[in-house]
């Protein structure tokens, strides 16, 4: 990698129409004289020679690294690549959910972080994203769970984290739909996040597609990279569908698809592809005002601002692809819903995703250098990539830019697996499946 | 949802069976050093493709079965068992 340099002039022939800034009075303006002054929010890029860095994947990390990049490091010289339209992959098909309650400290302070991002978000990207600290509610069965649940609480307030214990009383004025007198599993308590809570997670990829189109990076949407370009140990740019890219920095910002990626550049990752199924009822009246989670099995549920019920549970459970779910795993999701919120049982189920993770050998991302020079990685986001957005984005870009690893991210590096510092939060061991 | 053939049950639904991960790996030589023990226990293959992967029959005959399946299209080529080999096609990863 080579050290920072000052940005290259503006490029001559690329002059590109800013969105404006959004505001009431510009809504008023529009809307006295016809909405002609709208232009779109972000440029459609045709790709150039070469970049100074070239991001793999328009999803959230990738878009968010672009945009930390030219506004917070004033590296300008940048393209997104994407193999179809941005917002169309995992960042739109997720239930959305942000929080920091984690337990290891690292991965605290990491998602904490993301959350702070996330409380600004709105106001530094001039775009209404939806951010609804509706609070993040745990609840719990078991006095062991109970315990745990404790400990891991007091390790987040230790650390400056929002946590709150919350008792049956409790759970049943914020939750009445709860069931909790369940025969087998009774709720006996919670804990929860108050600052935690939903994003509307469209408005994520495309407030910072816009902010970064803004600031002069390029979205090349349609471009399907095919190889990486190598000349020894170093990556030298990509091979698209639309041409070759050359860079000095390529990143890999694809999860749920890093190992094919990763594979063209002959690199073996410790991740696997599953896939998580996310599922949306139709719209009620408003039932529920915080994102509650299920202890007695691995299910989560908020309600979105349209009135559905938006929930998922665990990964299918075998590597797959195929950006589709199967039964098995519907019907169990189903089943802990109705099992939590009997009520739940009325209602249709309008829409299904499935989308594919990379889910890791701990259970913790991976933001990282390479084996191979100038090849940066972010992925192996296993359940959690949405939350950590912000995060991923701004870490990832201060590592492409400074050359070492964002305080807050040091631990993520891939070379953690050989050297024995995992960060296995639940303690399941080298088995993604079991995360 | 995925029908696997067991050799011993007969055809079952896959919500009998358990998942255990990538059959294609082999131990290394236990003088084979640190970044080749490292390389089995967290590196995986995770191919777009055929893969060679354990299923246990756990609500069947509690065998450990090989099953040769696709990740994208989840098609199950062969099933054997643990001491089987595999005939692997021209594109599959191990």
């Amino acid at each position: 990698m080579t050290p920072p340099q000052p940005d290259r002039a503006p490029r001559p022939g690329t002059s590109r129409a800013s969105s404006g800034r959004y505001s009431f009075w510009r809504l008023l303006r529009e809307g006295l004289t016809g909405q002609h002054g709208w232009s779109h929010a972000w440029a459609k890029a045709e790709p150039r020679a070469g970049y100074r860095v070239v991001i793999v994947g328009g999803g959230g990390h990738g878009l968010a690294t672009a945009y930390y990049l030219a506004t917070e490091y004033g590296i300008r010289d940048v393209a997104v690549v994407e193999r179809g339209p941005i917002g169309l992959g995992n960042v739109g098909r997720n239930t959305t959910i942000i929080r920091s309650n984690y337990f290891l400290p690292d991965n605290i302070r990491f998602y904490e972080f993301s959350l702070k991002l996330w409380e600004g978000l709105e106001r530094r990207l001039n775009f209404n994203a939806m951010v609804s600290q509706r609070g993040t509610l745990n609840l719990f069965h078991t006095e062991a769970q109970r315990d745990l649940m404790t400990r891991r609480a007091n390790q987040m307030r230790l650390l400056g984290v929002d946590a709150e214990a919350v008792n049956r009383d409790e759970v049943r004025a914020l939750v009445p739909l709860v069931d909790l007198d369940n025969g087998r599993f009774p709720v006996l308590g919670g804990f929860l996040q108050p600052r935690g809570g939903t994003v509307r997670h469209d408005a994520v990829a495309w407030g910072y597609a816009r902010g970064a189109s803004d600031a002069g990076v390029d979205i090349i949407e349609h471009c399907e990279v095919t190889g990486l370009r190598r000349e020894g140990a170093r990556i030298t740019g990509v091979e698209t569908t639309r041409g070759p890219i050359a860079a000095e920095t390529v990143c890999l910002a694809v999860a749920g698809h890093s190992s094919v990626l990763a594979g063209m550049a002959g690199l073996t990752l410790p991740i696997e592809s599953h896939v998580l199924q996310a599922f949306v009822t139709e719209g009620i009246k408003p039932v529920l005002d915080v994102v509650v989670t299920y202890g007695a099995g691995h299910f989560y549920v908020s309600q979105s601002d349209k009135g559905g019920l938006v929930f998922g549970g665990a990964i299918d459970g075998y590597n797959t692809y195929a950006q589709r779910g199967t039964l098995p795993m519907a019907e169990e999701v189903a089943a802990s819903a109705v099992t939590l919120l009997p009520g739940l049982a009325r209602l249709k189920i309008l829409r299904q995703w499935g989308g594919v993770m990379d889910m890791t050998m701990d259970g913790s991302p991976i933001i990282s250098r390479t084996p191979l020079a100038g090849l940066i990685f972010n992925g192996g986001w296993c359940y959690g990539g949405f939350k950590a957005i912000p995060a991923g984005g701004m870490t990832t870009a201060h590592l492409i830019a400074r050359c070492e690893p964002h305080p807050v991210a040091t631990h993520l590096d891939l070379a953690r697996f050989a050297d024995g510092r995992t960060r296995d939060e639940r303690g399941t061991g080298p088995y993604p499946y079991l995360h | 949802m995925l029908r696997i053939d067991c050799p011993w049950c007969g055809t079952r639904d896959e919500s009998e069976f358990r998942y255990r991960g990538d059959a294609g790996r082999v131990r290394p030589a236990p003088d084979a050093g640190l970044a080749s023990f490292s390389a089995y226990v967290y590196e995986r293959d995770n191919p777009r493709g055929w893969h060679l992967e354990w299923w246990l029959h756990v609500a069947g005959c509690r065998q450990l079965l090989k099953v040769l399946r696709h990740t994208q299209s989840h098609e199950i080529r062969w099933i054997g068992g643990p001491g089987e080999t595999a005939p692997l096609p021209e594109d599959c990863a191990p």
